[in-house]
Order: C-alpha cells, then sequence, then structure tokens
C-alpha cells in the first residue's frame, strides 16, 4: 500500500524526531527505521530527508555532530535537543487527538479498522 | 578499489553533477554521498552488482532537481545568487534578460526625468529635498513590482501609504527652515525604503526570511551604488580635467543634467545588478563585515573613551549628538548586514564573540548619548530635534539590548542563530512605524515649527 504523499509530508517531522529520541542517528539509518517502523509502507523520497533534517536543525530541534563511519567517511550524525523534545510532545498530543478522532470516525462506518492502528 | 572501479567512477561522476547545484553545499554532498553509498552497500548484500545497486540508489535519493529545489527552500541565503525566483519555465529565462534589462534602463531615466522635472518646477529647496525620496521610489518599486509580478491588490497596498506620505509632505504648512520640516526629510525615506523593501519580498513581508533577504539586498545593493558612484566620478573628474583644457566648462552641464539623471538612475541599476549579478559580491560581502566589525568596535571605543573624558554631558552639543545618531545608526546597519550574511547553522565562533562585543561598545556608547539628552531636554527643554533623537535612541537601546542578550543565549548554545536573525527581523518595521510618526504626527503636534 502506497501512502498518500501529503500524509508523509505532515507525519515526517514527528517521525524523525521520535526516532531520533532513542538516540543519534544518521541520515541513511533514520529511512532505513521508518521503512522498518511502517513495515515498508513509507517510502520516502531518501534526498528529502537532509533538508529536512537541515531544518529542524535551523529550528533548534536538533543538532549535528560531523563524525566518521566504519569505512571511515565523513558521517553526519544528528541529536534531538530539548527544544526538539518540547516540539515533539507537541506534535504527539495533536497526533493523538487526530488518531482518536479517526479511530471513532472509522468504528462509526465500519470501515476498515486496521489502517489506524498503524499510525496512531 | 580496483574491483568496483567502474563503481567508483560513477559515484564521482554522481558527485560533480550534485555540486552544481546551488543550492547544495559541499558538505551536504559528502552527507547525500555516504547515504548514496550506504544505499548501495545494502543492496550488494542483498545480491545486486554494482551497476544495480548504483541505479536503485540514485533512483531512491529521488529526482535531483527535486531535492535541490527542497534544498533551496530550507537554505535560501546560498541560492542568494539565482535567487531571486528562478523562472519557473525555462523558456521564459532566454527572452527575459533582454527584456529585464529594457526595463531596468526605461526606470532608470524615468527616476532621472522625475528628479530632473522636481528640479524644475519645485522652486523651495526644503520642499525639494522633501520630496526627493517620492520622486525615486516609485520607479524602484516598480521594477521590484514588475519582477515579483505583484497582485493588484499588493500594488494598491504599497501605493495608498506612498500617497498618504506625499500629501502628508506636500500639504503641511511646514514653516521655512524649521525643525519639523527637516525631520520629516530624514525620516521619509525610511518610510519609503520599508515600502520598496514589501515590493522587494513580493508582498511576502511576514516571513523573516525574505526580510533577512530584503536586508541582505540592502547591503548588496550599498556596495554596488558606491561602486557605481566610485566609477562615475572618476569618469566625471577625467571629462572635467579635460575639457577644462579645451577651454569649456563642463559645469553646467554636470549640474544640470548628469547629476540628475545619474544619480537616481544609478540606484535603479545598482538595485537590479544585485538582483542579476549577486555573485560578484557575495564572496566580498562576509569579508567586508569582518574588516570592519572590529574597526567598528575600535572605533566606538575611542569615541567613547573621548565623550567619557570630554566632561559633563550637558556641555555635549547638538552636532555631536547628530553625528552619533548616525555612527548608531551605521553600526545597526553593519550588524544587520553581518547577521545577514552569516551561515546559520555554523557554530559561534570567534567572530560572533565580536559582533557581541560590537552591539555592547554601541550599547554603551547609546547609554552615554540618552543621558547626554535627557540632561539637554532637562535643562534647555524639549524641541522636535530632541524628541525625534530620542525616540531613536530609545528604540536603538531597546533593538540593541534585546540583541546582546540574544548574541550571548546563542554563544552559550542555549539558543539557535534563528533567535538572533528572527529578533532583527521583526524588530526592523519598529522603525518605520517611529519614521511615521515623525514624519505624521510631529508637524502637528509641534505647530510646524
Amino acid at each position: 500500500m502506497r501512502i498518500d504523499k501529503d500524509l508523509v509530508a505532515a507525519s515526517a517531522t514527528p517521525l524523525v524526531l521520535g526516532i531520533l529520541s532513542d538516540g543519534d542517528l544518521y541520515g541513511y539509518a533514520i529511512l532505513k527505521r521508518v521503512s522498518e517502523l511502517s513495515g515498508g509502507g513509507m517510502q520516502w523520497t531518501d534526498g528529502m530527508l537532509y533538508p529536512l533534517l537541515h531544518r529542524l536543525e535551523r529550528l533548534g530541534y536538533v543538532s549535528s555532530l560531523w563524525g566518521t563511519s566504519d569505512a571511515g567517511r565523513r558521517r553526519k550524525h544528528y541529536t534531538i535537543t530539548p527544544a526538539g523534545r518540547d516540539a515533539l510532545a507537541d506534535r504527539q498530543e495533536q497526533w493523538t487527538v487526530v488518531a482518536n478522532a479517526l479511530r471513532q470516525v472509522w468504528q462509526s462506518t465500519q470501515g476498515p479498522s486496521s489502517a489506524i492502528e498503524g499510525w496512531a | 578499489m580496483a574491483p568496483h572501479a567502474e563503481l567508483e567512477a560513477q559515484i564521482d561522476r554522481w558527485r560533480g553533477y550534485v555540486q552544481r547545484s546551488r543550492a547544495i553545499s559541499p558538505a551536504d554532498v559528502d552527507e547525500l554521498e555516504d547515504h548514496l553509498r550506504e544505499q548501495i552497500a545494502d543492496r550488494q548484500a542483498t545480491g545486486l552488482d554494482d551497476e544495480e545497486a548504483f541505479l536503485v540508489a540514485i533512483k531512491r535519493l529521488g529526482n535531483l532537481d527535486a531535492v535541490s529545489r527542497e534544498f533551496a527552500r530550507e537554505h535560501s541565503e546560498r541560492l542568494w545568487k539565482q535567487l531571486v525566483l528562478v523562472p519557473e519555465c525555462s523558456d521564459d529565462a532566454n527572452a527575459s534578460p533582454w527584456r529585464e534589462l529594457a526595463v531596468v534602463l526605461a526606470l532608470a531615466v524615468g527616476a532621472g526625468v522625475a528628479v530632473k522635472a522636481g528640479f524644475a518646477w519645485i522652486d523651495d529647496g526644503a520642499a525639494m529635498m522633501r520630496n526627493l525620496g517620492l520622486l525615486v521610489f516609485p520607479f524602484l518599486a516598480a521594477y521590484f513590482a514588475w519582477k515579483r509580478r505583484l497582485t493588484g491588490a499588493m500594488v494598491a497596498a504599497l501605493i495608498v501609504p506612498f500617497a498618504a506620505l506625499a500629501v502628508a509632505l506636500n500639504l503641511y504648512p511646514f514653516a521655512p527652515g524649521g525643525a519639523t520640516g527637516m525631520l520629516a526629510a530624514l525620516h521619509a525615506p525610511v518610510i519609503l525604503w520599508l515600502l520598496t523593501g514589501v515590493a522587494y519580498v513580493g508582498g511576502r513581508w511576514r516571513s523573516d526570511k525574505r526580510r533577512m533577504d530584503f536586508v541582505r539586498f540592502t547591503g548588496e545593493l550599498a556596495i554596488y551604488y558606491t561602486l557605481l558612484a566610485l566609477g562615475g566620478a572618476v569618469l566625471i573628474a577625467l571629462t572635467i580635467a579635460t575639457l577644462r583644457v579645451v577651454g569649456a566648462d563642463f559645469q553646467p552641464v554636470l549640474d544640470d543634467w548628469i547629476l540628475p539623471f545619474a544619480v537616481p538612475g544609478a540606484l535603479v541599476v545598482a538595485a537590479w545588478l544585485v538582483e542579476a549579478k549577486q555573485q560578484v559580491v557575495e564572496n566580498i560581502a562576509p569579508v567586508l563585515t569582518r574588516v570592519f566589525t572590529p574597526l567598528t568596535v575600535a572605533m566606538l571605543l575611542v569615541l567613547l573613551a573621548v565623550l567619557a573624558t570630554a566632561g559633563g554631558f550637558a556641555d555635549i552639543d547638538r552636532t555631536l549628538l547628530i553625528l552619533m545618531d548616525a555612527i548608531l545608526v551605521l553600526v545597526l546597519c553593519l550588524l544587520l548586514y553581518s547577521i545577514s550574511a552569516r551561515d546559520p547553522l555554523a557554530a559561534p565562533g570567534l567572530f560572533d564573540v565580536l559582533q557581541l562585543a560590537l552591539v555592547i561598545a554601541a550599547l554603551a556608547v547609546d547609554a552615554v548619548m540618552l543621558t547626554a539628552m535627557l540632561t539637554r531636554i532637562a535643562e534647555f527643554g524639549y524641541s522636535p530635534n530632541k524628541i525625534a533623537a530620542l525616540g531613536l535612541n530609545l528604540l536603538l537601546l531597546v533593538h540593541l539590548v534585546r540583541a546582546a542578550w540574544l548574541a550571548v543565549g546563542f554563544l552559550r548554545r542555549r539558543l539557535p542563530f534563528t533567535a538572533v536573525e528572527r529578533w532583527q527581523t521583526r524588530y526592523l518595521p519598529i522603525y518605520g512605524a517611529w519614521a511615521a510618526v515623525v514624519v505624521v504626527a510631529f508637524p502637528p503636534i509641534f505647530g510646524f515649527i
């Protein structure tokens, strides 16, 4: 199943912040984690992750540090900041409201009720 | 290495291609390359050969144009060179340079004609001074309105305050040689400049990024204008000298025709140059701010020392106060410009400490000025000049105190650089509001003296 583009865009920030709140990661690892978490359902255009990370950095939600990979290449690691955690908590509340509302709608229309669990 | 030589060559070619995008910095390319190689390694692990793995990785990275556009949106300061508004459809890009040049030249001549007509029809020197900005501004704003394709509503929103300003400047019965008329003439350009800014940002004046772009534009414009003026001065000096040898008097032609056309026309041309040829100056801007920031700190410290040893503040005379105000405004411009030229993602460094020193030195000078002004007002009573200067100094004080506070936060890594930037860009309209008060409200309040 392909997730709608707008939905991917809207969930990108909380997903990245949430993933980083478990520990520092570099870009490729973040994308792998997104893919794992969504069971491969969320396919991002890989290149778009970096402008997003840079925006989060400009907003002060993440900070970055250049390190070295096992193969000796330059690699940029991202860390969530306290401001980023606040933003994440805020987003989480918003998504909970949306997810709750959607769940009730699904129940009342008796539609595919399993769809929501994936990203609630 | 050898077994993967072809893969390495492909990655090299890809790097070369990505580097051509101005929005993607070399560090970003490193980051993307690391990503690409990881992806390739993962694909190889699943059994793909080099070629296939590379193709899949490239595909997953996405359309490079779209990605670089996304980078551009995030890092508009890098795109500053090819900003402003890369033409959406490329076929219109080929035709537009010549048409743009024609528009620019027409507007430059138009500004010259307006100024010349102003000199011809407005006899009163003071009235002409009040109107000078009004005569030049519409042409500059018209250029941006054309370039940004402003909507009718936006144009109307620019014309209304412009007309209001024109009415106030011309219908108020200013007393000849009075202070309020002079103050109005001095403050009107500030309002006009901010209106130009609204046109420059294409009406998106609420955006902090666009406002910063306008600050950057202002700095570049000053540099280009200075360069044009220097070149023009050399040409004129040589012409005068040569014609004098032959016995012809060039002065009347110069005063009556060349200067009224060249001075305003050069402003429009400079604005166009900044738009079109940013990269020429772009590399100079950070250098200039780095050279002048420490020099300005030194200058402020010397001034402070001189003021402190000069004794009683009440003795500081008016000319000195005006000069000091001019210096403070200049310091502020330097500060704004260097902030706009800085890479917002760079970590705090020595230069940021210097900038903080500049702000603190300016604060100290401002505090001395305020004390002197309050003493003068207490001793001699108030006048329009003193209140206008006092207001400006209070605005500067608030601006600088907050800027210093945020700069300390940034240096201690408590705040992102955006916080520093945002304060600067958000505060700017307040100067416009104050200028509007001085132009519109001061004359009636003080009885047009």
